[in-house]
């Protein structure tokens, strides 16, 4: 009896262990309904065509993620047409971080040439539902029978300030194999990147 | 002349100061700890761009002013990019008075750095190492720290 008491408590405390955690490799991603820096409203459904997503947790503030804007725009010219778009979600409060207001996100975007849609995450729910930490926060997903398979979460390459002309690029290879059809043999990395922004809770 | 004299003092003095920005592997970094065997290292990863970073850096200075004289180092490991160093960190450090040593990551491969420091690390910023290699310690912590806590943690692991 005592053992079974155990064995539930720990059931227990790895569902809340990942309840925390957000996604990890293998789980099912949900879609999303946000509003674009055009105005309109994207869903991963929305790309007929597509075989999965790169999906970015990004932003406009974060040095880190200014030193890879335009590596995420060479992703998506890359590999859009071969079904996987970049999908990217501005993880900050514009509250706690003024510069990454909607109208803010429209002139980041329009600045940059972005060819990516670039939503809103109001109240961080998809954030926090990924379990995205930090930005950039790159996760891949492969479109199933089942649903969006979370293939890939981590950083974009091992080499931040573009300093190694040998760097893994961890994105990159990822999606070329599953586009052969493969697992993505690395399928989770570490980056250092920005703390999100998260909103103040309202004093009770 | 004296003036003017004074005013270049002033600006190798201030260029001086400047120059104690530099560079560090983690190699570096650990033979640097390896030397202080009786020594306390508390080493502190942030950067001049993290805001809960910036916020918990005088708990630190603090900590190295308190325990000035007893076998005690803080040192403020700074992720900033390396060609920030002139433009970014060396600023910081001379806007905030930073007396604490500094340092900028030199290091290329991230992934490869992060895991060596702790295998538990996601990368997020801000993280602190404790290390004292006559009493075996070696503890990290993703998180901030306020004053308390960090003194708290500190005397915890090591028996100051």
């Amino acid at each position: 009896m005592k053992k079974l008491i155990l064995a539930c408590l720990s059931m227990f405390l790895v569902a809340a262990v990942n309840a925390q955690t957000g996604y990890q490799v293998g789980d099912m991603a949900s879609d999303f309904n946000l509003k674009n820096v055009d105005g309109k409203n994207v869903s991963l459904a929305n790309y007929k065509n597509a075989k999965g997503y790169i999906v970015v947790f990004t932003c406009n503030t974060c040095p880190v993620s200014k030193a890879y804007e335009s590596r995420v725009e060479a992703l998506n010219k890359m590999y859009a047409a071969k079904g996987y778009p970049v999908v990217a979600l501005n993880t900050n409060d514009p509250v706690a971080s003024p510069g990454d207001t909607y109208a803010k996100m429209q002139e980041r975007a329009k600045e940059k040439g972005f060819s990516f849609a670039y939503l809103e995450d109001p109240n961080h729910v998809f954030t926090k539902k990924y379990g995205a930490q930090r930005t950039p926060h790159v996760f891949v997903l492969q479109k199933t029978a089942k649903g969006n398979e979370v293939a890939y979460i981590g950083a974009i390459d091992n080499d931040q300030q573009e300093a190694n002309p040998q760097r893994d690029n961890y994105v990159q290879n990822a999606v070329n194999q599953l586009l052969k059809g493969e697992k993505p043999s690395v399928a989770s990395t570490k980056a250092i990147g920005c703390t999100i922004k998260w909103k103040k809770e309202a004093s009770k | 002349m004296g003036k003017y004299f004074v005013t270049f003092i002033l600006v190798l003095t201030f260029f001086g100061v400047k120059a104690q920005v530099k560079l560090l592997t983690l190699n570096e970094l650990e033979q640097r700890v390896a030397k202080g065997k009786d020594t306390t290292y508390v080493v502190n990863f942030w950067a001049t761009w993290c805001g809960p970073c910036v916020e918990e850096l005088p708990y630190f200075e603090k900590l190295n002013t308190e325990n000035a004289g007893k076998p005690f180092k803080v040192i403020l490991m700074s992720l900033d990019f390396k060609s920030k160093l002139k433009t970014d960190v060396v600023p910081f450090v001379a806007t905030h008075k930073i007396k604490s040593e500094v340092y900028v990551v030199n290091e290329t491969d991230q992934q490869k750095f992060i895991d060596r420091v702790d295998k538990n690390w996601s990368g997020a910023l801000p993280a602190t190492l404790i290390l004292n290699t006559d009493k075996q310690v070696r503890s990290f912590y993703e998180q901030a720290f306020t004053y308390e806590q960090l003194t708290k943690t500190i005397s915890n692991v090591i028996k100051l």
